[in-house]
């Protein structure tokens, strides 16, 4: 059972590193519109201003 | 030029601005405006919320005009309005924030102490050994009791702010049971005990907590979108500042600032005429159908529309404060004296706390008398106390709640307060106000069909070149899409063009030469609002009436079977009431009301111990959507009525009325089902604890399995409702 020594301690490990990531995702306000970061997620290429403009004819068109 | 100045926040070098768009369902709107703004220079942020229909810019500061914004957006085919989040909305961002913190802790401690807790049960059947017990037992401390103390603040900040207010809420024995189901854990791990209690306090809290953050993000959710919908109404007004007009957000404006009101247009603030001479249209305010003369030196209110001429208006009073000084006193003493209802939740815990703490009580004395000693009939004492820690009866309100208010959401009622759900489930009498409630905001040609298609064609495209209020109806009712060329307005008279060498004009019965015509049409309806159409010597005068809701009958007949009484308590005149009661078959009806006398009225109903619904949207109805027990606006409805209301329901229709109190009425079915589910199993595993016979294992069995029932039964409450609402604002798309 001395196996238990450096198990548990890892086991909690694992567990805070969870929690730290869902208290991170909170923090980063990435519950606040879960249907756009459905699409998001899919989306091509990200959208910034560091991007050269494109014209508004090359912009994604889809049926709404 | 506009001025949106008042929308803008100001933050190190950078500006920004909110938006509640319009028009927006799906990705490629998303991308579409995003792209569209980044495409402009000094953009710096451009994000959608697809989920709230919302966008947030910033750009560095004094770099763009934000109505230039606005603009860009409207090219890109949408429309955006700016808003400022009400700080109710604020609180509740914040408030759903640490309640999914504190899930997310309550969820980690439950899920790690569950495994010990496992452990250390298989253990007790087998060969564990009580070092290794004690480990375990310490383990799991070190987790529940840092994770406890902070998961578990939402509970206990509610249960001391009841007790110092000498009542109790359910808070109250769900803290007093966390608290002394880790008290006892601790003492006995101490004391090398075998069983602890750990799992079961960590896990009460994660099945308690996920019911609250749903029911608090639901409550977001409604919120967030009655604040787009107020912004999507927010009004520009017109200033005049020197020689220069300045198109300005109606929260910006101030007492003294000149404003210039179009015929047409709604008046924004209340203020004096200082120039021009118009008639008004007051049904927002009073009810009142018939239009007011005003000229200069005439005090309006804001609400009320401008139906003919150009009109020069002082502010007195800022946008905020605007409002009926009469009206004013009687919403705040309505309000004042607004029956506090007490929640179910409330009710049943303060029956449930004094009966579960005296059966602890009894329990101890009696293992005591039987002579069981002090530490056993303590455990035992506790252990009853952690197995009736109301679990089950935490979640059987809010569970029901979330899927009730969901179901409301698809048919289109927002609610406004936590409670309402209840309280629609509680009525018996309905009142209704007439104008914009029982009938729509627009009016409809009474006498459309007497009147041949082409002349009807031809008035409807010229009424499109007039703002008048009844030449904009006769346009939507003829359903004119092509103005006609070359219209010129002569100011409070009407409109003419020419058309194959034929004069055409639309305006006032003298304007057009048609007092013969405007006397027979008067007399064959009496209380209707004409106006005249000429076409070289053909006259032609249409009559408008208030036009009723399309299915207002059919729901009018079925909240009568289903056993409400009706009433209609309005502020117009005897006539125009009396038609719609005959109408809509409702015999109880009163005309000519001020708002005091609505309040009367609805005080005599309750005091014959009646519970009234208010449905109404006016100024004027604003105290009385206080004074009854529970309270609907439609969406067209002044701010005022808006804010006083506990739902608003959206579109045409008034279906929605009929839905939330049958929704609402199987809501607080199965609500009362579920404490009663709850009852019966606090009532098998009473027993069981009282003989000392709980472990740890049965205590978290019960207490999974009293949770999953009633949440599961909650779902009933969503039967046979149906996605009723299709309208422009769609949740989902």
């Amino acid at each position: 059972m001395e196996v238990l020594i450096y198990l548990v301690p890892l086991a909690l490990l694992l567990g805070l590193l969870g929690l730290a990531a869902f208290l991170w995702t909170l923090n980063s306000n990435q519950y606040d519109d879960l249907d756009g970061a459905a699409w998001r997620a899919i989306s091509d290429d990200e959208i910034g201003p560091t991007r050269p403009a494109p014209s508004p004819e090359d912009t994604v068109r889809s049926a709404p | 030029m506009r001025d949106f100045s008042h929308f803008v926040k100001h933050n190190a070098g950078t500006a920004g601005m909110d938006l509640a768009l319009e028009g927006v369902s799906c990705a490629g709107c998303v991308a579409k405006i995003e792209r569209g703004l980044f495409a402009l220079p000094d953009v710096t942020k451009a994000r959608v919320n697809l989920t709230e229909r919302r966008l947030a810019v910033e750009w560095t500061d004094g770099a763009i005009d934000p109505a230039k914004i606005v603009d860009r957006i409207a090219e890109l085919g949408y429309r955006a309005h700016p808003y400022e989040a009400a700080s109710a909305e604020k609180s509740e961002i914040a408030e759903t924030r640490f309640l999914l913190r504190c899930l997310g802790v309550a969820a980690f401690a439950a899920m790690n102490v569950m495994l010990l807790s496992v452990s250390v049960w298989s253990g007790n059947v087998s060969d564990i050994s009580p070092e290794q017990r004690d480990f375990f037992h310490w383990l799991s401390a070190l987790i529940a009791l840092p994770a406890s103390a902070y998961a578990g603040q939402p509970f206990f900040r509610s249960a001391l702010r009841a007790l110092k207010a000498r009542h109790t809420n359910m808070d109250v024995p769900i803290s007093i049971g966390v608290t002394l189901a880790l008290a006892l854990s601790v003492y006995e791990t101490w004391h090398h005990a075998e069983h602890a209690y750990f799992d079961a306090s960590v896990m009460l809290l994660t099945f308690l907590l996920a019911g609250r953050t749903l029911d608090q993000s639901m409550r977001r959710r409604t919120t967030a979108i009655a604040t787009n919908l107020a912004a999507l109404r927010a009004d520009m007004a017109t200033k005049v500042v020197g020689d220069e007009l300045i198109e300005s957000p109606v929260a910006a404006i101030a007492p003294g600032d000149l404003v210039l009101v179009r015929p047409g247009e709604r008046i924004a603030v209340d203020g004096v005429v200082i120039g021009g001479t118009s008639e008004i249209d007051n049904s927002l305010v009073t009810g009142e159908t018939a239009y007011l003369a005003a000229r200069p030196g005439a005090t309006v209110f804001s609400g009320t529309l401008n139906v003919s001429g150009l009109l020069r208006i002082k502010a007195t009073k800022p946008a905020s404060g605007s409002l009926l000084d009469e009206i004013d006193k009687l919403l705040q003493k309505a309000t004042a004296e607004r029956t506090r209802y007490v929640r179910l939740a409330d009710r049943a815990a303060s029956l449930y706390a004094p009966v579960v703490h005296s059966t602890a009580l009894l329990t101890l004395l009696g293992w005591l008398f039987l002579g069981a000693g002090l530490h056993d009939s303590i455990v035992i004492a506790i252990s009853v106390l952690i197995i009736t820690c109301p679990c089950a009866l935490g979640l059987a309100i809010p569970a029901v709640q979330v899927v009730a208010v969901g179901a409301l959401f698809r048919a289109g009622v927002l609610l406004n307060r936590g409670d309402a759900l209840e309280r629609l489930a509680d009525v018996d009498t309905i009142v209704f106000d007439k104008t914009g409630t029982l009938t729509l905001p627009e009016p409809e040609v009474a006498n459309a069909a007497g009147i041949d298609a082409q002349t009807l064609n031809l008035a409807g495209r010229l009424a499109l070149g007039s703002r008048h209020p009844l030449a904009v109806a006769l346009a939507r009712a003829v359903g004119a899409r092509e103005p006609l060329p070359a219209v010129v307005e002569q100011a409070g008279r009407g409109v003419l063009s020419v058309v194959d060498g034929q004069p055409l004009k639309l305006g006032s019965p003298d304007f057009c030469d048609a007092q013969a015509q405007t006397s027979e049409a008067s007399a064959a309806y009496p209380d209707a609002s004409v106006i005249a159409f000429s076409q070289g010597k053909t006259r032609v005068v249409f009559a408008f009436r208030q036009r009723l809701r399309e299915d207002a009958a059919a729901v009018i007949a079925g909240l009568k079977q289903a056993g409400y009484r009706i009433a209609i308590l309005s502020g117009d005149r005897m006539e125009s009431v009396a038609d719609i009661a005959t109408a809509l078959s409702i015999d109880a009806w009163q005309a000519g009301l001020s708002p005091a006398d609505k309040i009367a009225r609805i005080e005599e109903m309750r005091k014959a111990g009646r519970r009234v619904l208010m449905v109404g949207d006016g100024l004027n109805d604003a105290p009385s959507l206080a004074a009854a027990n529970v309270s609907m606006s439609p969406v067209s409805a002044t701010h005022l009525a808006q804010a006083a209301a506990d739902a608003i329901f959206l579109g045409e229709r008034l279906e929605p009325v009929a839905t939330a109190l049958k929704l609402s009425r199987r809501a607080f079915k199965v609500m009362k089902q579920n404490l009663w589910l709850a009852v019966i199993y606090n009532a098998v595993a009473l027993p069981v604890a009282i003989a000392g016979l709980v472990t740890p294992l049965i205590a978290a069995a019960a207490m999974s399995g009293s949770s999953i029932l009633v949440t599961a039964n909650a779902l009933r409450a969503r039967a046979g409702a149906k996605q009723t609402w299709k309208g422009a604002i769609p949740w989902k798309s």
